[in-house]
């Protein structure tokens, strides 16, 4: 965690540095376009990373999350810790900490995540264009045995996706709406908690996801979300990830969701449904 | 599974099922429910100091005929918007995108304060957001 909090802190410096000399940390931004954070610490919704950026920091400006996820299903338990810095509405920079308990295995899987997200283009609520973005997420294991031992090839890996995200002011039912699209490839078994290529393949596959979610109001977001997943090991089936997700934005400091995920088989241990939590702070 | 929320987004936005509904005009309180909202909108946007520095020169009683007229003629009501475009009124401004944002809060408090269901505000919203390009770094 030390070590993450240093390069934190790098990030905030260079961050900074490269904004302008009147920029601020500010809140920009429209209620509810900064999102979540995401399991993997990109801005986002719960699984899927979103062509929004974190914070509510407009052109000129910067802004800075801290997040906490949790998911608890049946046989596993995922903590998330994130931070994210954004500035000029153009970059956002993440790093996530993921801890992955095997309640009935004993033990657990740790993985450090460091993310860029650029807006190539477009504006989430304005203009005909949707909100274009690219990332990164560079994924290192911290623990290696069992990922190896499963037939895992190597303990790091980089993911590269593409998303497209747009709302709707007026949509149906004059609700507001948002939906996303993401491209990611990746090599990562189970988000890269069990390691990177396999012994079934070990090349970057091209994985489809989905969000789409309904404003009730300002305030509250109702959706759900789909990620597709590669098959690169052979002990196991590896499966798509979705879920349903409440989201709750009662102010820009705050934002909180609560999601029913369905992880299907995780290494064998079918059925993995439960409860997903996310909380989020913005500065 | 993929393939039925596919389906499904797709037929979400297809559907145009905004048949025979109550014009944005009369949801708004015609003539007098517009001229209050846009009332409320600039007693907002003359309380925050972010943005106030736009409207030294403005005369106030003018800008809100104005904004209540354009309202009107938008929402599909009996008037005719008879100032400048969009574009020439912001002409030399040069409005930040964060400058915008903050005066579409003001909307959204302003009809918030005037209790229009979110319905209706979304209504208004979509037709506002349209002039954005035509309004910032002008």
């Amino acid at each position: 965690m030390h070590r993450q909090t240093s390069l934190l802190a790098g990030v905030v410096i260079t961050a900074a540095m490269f904004c302008s000399q009147t920029a601020m940390a500010d809140f920009g931004r429209i209620i509810a376009t900064g999102g979540l954070t995401s399991v993997e610490g990109s801005g986002g919704g719960g699984l899927v990373p979103w062509a929004t950026l974190s914070s509510y920091a407009e052109e000129g400006q910067w802004g800075a999350t801290v997040a906490y996820n949790q998911a608890d299903v049946d046989d596993y338990k995922l903590a998330v810790k994130a931070a994210t810095v954004s500035f000029d509405n153009r970059w956002e920079f993440s790093i996530a900490q993921q801890q992955f308990d095997l309640l009935r295995l004993g033990g657990s899987l740790k993985q450090d995540i460091y993310g860029v997200k650029y807006r190539l283009a477009g504006d989430i609520l304005y203009g005909d264009l949707p909100q274009l973005a690219i990332g990164l997420q560079h994924k290192r294991n911290q623990s290696f045995e069992l990922p190896s031992a499963v037939g895992a090839k190597d303990d790091s890996g980089t993911d590269i996706y593409f998303s497209s995200a747009k709302v709707w002011l007026d949509g149906l039912f004059h609700r507001t709406w948002l939906a996303n699209i993401t491209l990611r490839a990746t090599k990562a078994n189970e988000m890269g908690l069990l390691g990177f290529g396999g012994d079934v393949n070990d090349s970057y596959k091209l994985q489809g996801e989905l969000a789409v979610g309904m404003f009730i109001n300002r305030h509250w977001v109702v959706g759900m979300e789909y990620r597709q997943k590669p098959n690169n090991l052979g002990f196991a089936e590896e499966h798509d990830w979705h879920d349903i997700f409440v989201g709750w934005f009662p102010h820009k400091r705050i934002a909180v969701a609560l999601a029913y995920t369905q992880l299907e088989s995780i290494a064998g241990a079918d059925d993995q449904d439960g409860i997903y939590g996310s909380v989020q702070v913005t500065f | 599974m993929l393939r039925v929320y596919l389906v499904s987004l797709i037929v979400l936005f297809m559907s145009p099922l905004h048949a025979a509904e109550q014009r944005l005009y009369d949801e708004l309180g015609q003539q007098q429910g517009i001229s209050q909202l846009m009332e409320l909108f600039v007693l907002e946007i003359a309380a925050d100091e972010r943005i106030i520095h736009h409207f030294e020169n403005v005369d106030i009683d003018r800008f809100h005929r104005m904004l209540s007229e354009h309202i009107c003629e938008l929402s599909g009501g009996p008037c005719e918007y008879t100032g400048e475009s969009m574009v020439t009124v912001h002409t030399g401004m040069n409005i930040s995108r964060a400058e915008f944002n903050a005066v579409v809060e003001h909307l959204m408090t302003a009809m918030d304060e005037q209790q229009l269901p979110v319905s209706t505000q979304n209504r208004l919203l979509a037709i506002l957001a349209a002039f954005h390009k035509e309004v910032i770094h002008q």
